[in-house]
């Protein structure tokens, strides 16, 4: 392998080349399935579907996409506006506790409002208690709905908005801001007629990656009850054991997250012309006093109060007094989430490694088109992956079955579709990006003229990756290692149709308890996972906070 | 081919693609000898530096140090087999190492004993003694430089490439590291090459400067030379300030001009009749309060030592022309003028209707100005 590439003619297609695309080729595989089906599908069963369900999925998607985009720019922007521009007491924590929630996976937070809010509740006995109203004789709440989806997704979801718009914020040059301020704006009006529009292709950026979330979630939408594609999929999938049709309506929501993929890019094109300015004065916070100061913080509080603080101190509440752990399968759950989620990590990052490093020394088109097209994976929600992973393992099984049978007469068994491999396959279609992004901006603050330096020096090209790349991407690739053990841990649709017969994780597991009714039995796994979901939510607060210490 | 010769690029082409970059260029250092290429972004010098320290592959040609081919078509030695030190524009010390441990990086054979030493002894040289066990971030971006250069001449290369290692660092700074590293290079007698688009830069560091342009040279020679002695119009253009004056062509040896006759020593090469452009430098034009020239100022630069004035003559052409401090005259006074022409450069013309002057590349021809009548 050549770390230093001694020349852009180089005709031939080195081996790291050729292995990034066969990676590529091999992760694209469940998209070209579904999108296959767009093709191969019958008109029957598409017009069956458009005839039942298609119409429901459509419009409950399209009104949960709507509300929780309302959500989270309304808790986002406000919060990353105040804690980036202005000071007010309690300023420096909110910056990081804002973004808590995204420790906690979606359908975890539905679940334990659901145990705080239902008729049984701590919350509507409170009512009945102080008022003596007895069952249907008040108005409350129904949180299995829609709208309690919405309020719920929204919930977790916000911190992109939140992230995204805040580093614009941030990077928005003082002098810009200065500049509106000697032309006769004040500083309200700099907020609307520049700060804003300056930060919009971040908070579409943001938005749309909480919308993709909102698409790819099934946890919550199922539990709450709420038809929507992804929860349509599984019906299909399971409960009519129709995997066309199945491969069909993953075809549609690819449509939709094709859309949204497409916006994001287009705004983080945008985003990366606005900031473009070199030196960036540090902006003036403005200093908040009196109610305007307890209005800021009661609006920070808000989303931290109920993303994180009420369900995990809930959740604490039920593990530790009344779950019942008896059973020691709980040991037996964290111990195959966390081998799982190991290997899936180790896997996907090694892929990053190998993508990364062609894309350094090869910088040809088809090299970065193909890191660009595995980097897409992130976008599909986990149950089109699995679909698309399921249907050609399955086939793979039984050509091998029969295969093994006819020649040497014995019985294979699915050793794909049935194992951890398809598991291991689908995590590292969908975290495979996770994994690059983190890798590649390690990879890109080893500028090249280190390699160089390097070389002329005397170093050959494994001596400049032992000696420069490993000790200088160590921390990148463990952080690419921690995010991606961490995003696995919380998958749950893929997991759920993917995991092999009487495999569970602790995903799953608090799931299917959840779905049971068992919420408190589902808080001590649902707990962990938020626990070790916290890691890297705080290196992100770190870099956050390192990022400030200028200021 | 002259046997001092240190390095010696013989006609060498390099491309990206199916773009050449660089042209034929051939160029030769003796031992000890500071080159240095001097032109604008874009012009192929960082190539041509990349392709000596074997980084890129050549088209056609070779080169050559010590009689060893470096690269010739279809092979190149691998860069850490050439003995060459390498100093980058962004410095590029190793940020997980301390200084020490940057300095011994390409000398790691060594005893122990010896390294310490080389360490020692380069710090010395570079003015920071002490810093060894310190991490690369804390130095200051020259104290970084000087070390960069330490680690790049601890392994006593046969030729140290100087990549902009000045472009990152601010005018003050750069004013009094320039001179610091030549004196540095001059007492190892090292062999070097400097990349830079800043004159100042190549003049005060280079024994010999190659103009490039377009991935040619232009002019290769003294700073002297290629600042009086410009043998194409980009090179009287890009290198040093200067006005070009309208002429015509008198006879073999002279040239008609507002200034009046100027007879150079040699055959000027045009025939009688012939429009022509003359460069003139400021240093060109003198101050002389009872001129009979004289030229209404049109503007004034306070330089610090001298006043750089343009004047503007009857005819409309602008002349620059530099006084002592004490001359302070206002914008639209008139200023006498006298000629101080020692070197006679007269250029083709430039398209007088459209003012296009497609010939940057056409030959200059010079003489000494032996009289002015």
């Amino acid at each position: 392998m050549s770390v230093v590439k001694t020349s852009k003619r180089t005709n031939r297609i080195s081996g790291l080349s050729l292995s990034s695309l066969l990676i590529v080729l091999i992760l694209a595989l469940p998209i070209a399935v579904i999108i296959g089906f767009v093709f191969k599908g019958s008109v029957d069963v598409f017009s069956h579907l458009y005839d039942t369900v298609l119409i429901d999925y459509v419009t409950n998607s399209l009104l949960l996409m709507f509300g929780v985009g309302a959500g989270v720019l309304l808790l986002g922007i406000p919060t990353a506006w105040l804690t980036s521009v202005c000071d007010f007491p309690g300023r420096k924590i909110f910056a990081w506790a804002l973004l808590l929630p995204l420790a906690v996976p979606a359908y975890i937070i539905a679940y334990t409002y659901t145990g705080l809010l239902d008729y049984a509740g701590p919350v509507q006995v409170a009512i009945r208690e102080i008022t003596g109203l007895g069952y249907g004789e008040y108005w409350f709440f129904e949180i299995r709905s829609l709208p309690g989806a919405v309020v719920m997704l929204a919930l977790v979801l916000y911190p992109y908005v939140y992230l995204l718009s805040r580093a614009a914020f941030l990077e928005q040059s003082a002098s810009t801001l200065e500049v509106s301020r000697t032309l006769g704006y004040n500083q309200w009006q700099g907020l609307f007629k520049l700060a804003l529009p300056l930060a919009r292709p971040a908070i579409i950026a943001g938005l749309t990656l909480a919308l993709m979330e909102t698409l790819a979630d099934y946890g919550t939408v199922q539990y709450f009850g709420v038809s929507t594609f992804t929860t349509g999929i599984f019906r299909t999938f399971y409960g009519f054991g129709d995997s066309a049709a199945a491969a069909q309506l993953a075809a549609f929501l690819l449509g939709f997250v094709a859309l949204l993929v497409l916006v994001e890019k287009y705004s983080r094109r945008k985003a990366r012309y606005h900031s473009s300015a070199e030196y960036k004065a540090k902006a003036k916070l403005i200093p908040l006093a009196g109610w305007k100061a307890a209005m800021a913080y009661f609006i920070c509080l808000i989303p931290v109060l109920f993303g994180f603080l009420i369900p995990a101190i809930q959740l604490a509440y039920w593990s530790f007094t009344q779950a019942d752990l008896s059973d020691g399968a709980f040991a037996q759950l964290a111990w195959n989430s966390f081998y799982l989620a190991f290997l899936a990590a180790l896997i996907a990052v090694g892929f990053a490694l190998i993508l990364a490093y062609a894309k350094r020394l090869n910088p040809r088109k088809i090299v970065s088109f193909s890191v660009a097209t595995a980097g897409m994976g992130y976008a599909l929600p986990g149950t089109i992956i699995a679909v698309g992973v399921i249907i050609p393992f399955a086939w793979l099984d039984h050509q091998l079955i029969a295969l093994a049978s006819n020649w040497f007469g014995v019985d294979l068994g699915l050793i794909l579709s049935g194992t951890l491999v398809a598991l291991l396959f689908a995590y590292t279609v969908r975290f495979l990006a996770v994994s690059l992004g983190a890798v590649q901006s390690g990879l890109d603050k080893i500028k090249p003229s280190l390699d160089g330096a390097a070389r002329t020096l005397g170093s050959t090209p494994l001596q400049v990756l032992r000696q420069i790349h490993v000790p200088l991407m160590k921390s990148s690739v463990l952080t690419a290692l921690l995010i991606v053990f961490v995003d696995v841990l919380k998958e749950l649709p893929a997991t759920l149709i993917l995991r092999p017969f009487n495999f569970n994780t602790l995903a799953v597991r608090a799931f299917e308890l959840a779905s049971d009714e068992r919420l408190v039995d589902a808080a001590p796994a649902s707990l962990l996972i938020v626990v070790v979901g916290l890691l890297p939510v705080i290196l992100l607060s770190r870099s956050i906070a390192k990022g400030r210490t200028g200021s | 081919m002259n046997k001092t010769n240190h390095l010696t690029i013989d006609n060498v082409t390099l491309a990206y693609g199916q773009e050449d970059i660089v042209h034929n260029v051939s160029l030769s250092l003796s031992k000890g000898e500071i080159g240095c290429l001097l032109g604008p972004s874009g012009c192929g010098k960082s190539t041509l530096l990349r392709s000596i320290a074997g980084f890129e592959q050549v088209k056609t040609g070779t080169i050559k140090m010590k009689d060893q081919v470096l690269s010739t078509v279809g092979k190149t030695l691998p860069t850490e087999k050439r003995n060459i030190g390498m100093v980058f524009q962004d410095i590029a010390l190793f940020p997980h190492l301390t200084i020490a441990d940057n300095i011994t990086f390409g000398i790691k054979t060594w005893s122990r004993k010896d390294q310490k030493v080389r360490v020692e002894e380069l710090l010395q040289l570079v003015g920071l003694p002490e810093v060894e066990e310190r991490y690369p971030h804390s130095l200051s971006g020259g104290q970084q430089q000087r070390i960069a250069l330490a680690r790049a001449m601890a392994p006593k290369p046969d030729l140290l490439l100087l990549d902009e290692p000045f472009s990152g660092l601010d005018a003050n700074l750069r004013e009094t590291l320039v001179p610091e590293i030549r004196d540095i290079l001059r007492k190892e007698e090292m062999s070097a090459i400097l990349v830079t688009h800043d004159q100042m830069e190549a003049f005060a560091m280079a024994d010999k400067v190659a103009v490039m342009q377009a991935g040619r040279i232009q002019q290769c020679g003294s700073a002297f030379n290629i600042y009086h002695e410009p043998k194409t119009r980009f090179v009287a253009d890009f290198i040093g300030l200067g006005e070009f004056l309208k002429g015509s062509i008198k006879d073999e040896y002279s040239v008609d001009s507002v200034l009046g006759c100027l007879v150079g020593d040699e055959p000027l090469g045009y025939a009688p009749g012939t429009s022509v452009e003359l460069l003139i430098r400021p240093d060109d034009i003198q101050h002389c309060e009872d001129s009979p020239l004289t030229g209404r100022i049109v503007s004034k630069w306070f330089r610090g030592s001298h006043y750089l004035y343009h004047v503007q003559l009857d005819n409309e052409e602008v002349l620059p022309c530099i006084t002592a401090c004490h001359h302070d005259h206002d914008v639209g006074e008139d200023l006498g003028i006298s000629i101080e022409l020692d070197h006679l450069v007269v250029l083709p013309m430039c398209d007088p209707e459209t003012g296009v002057c497609d010939l940057q590349e056409a030959e200059v021809v010079q003489a000494q100005a032996i009289s002015l009548k």
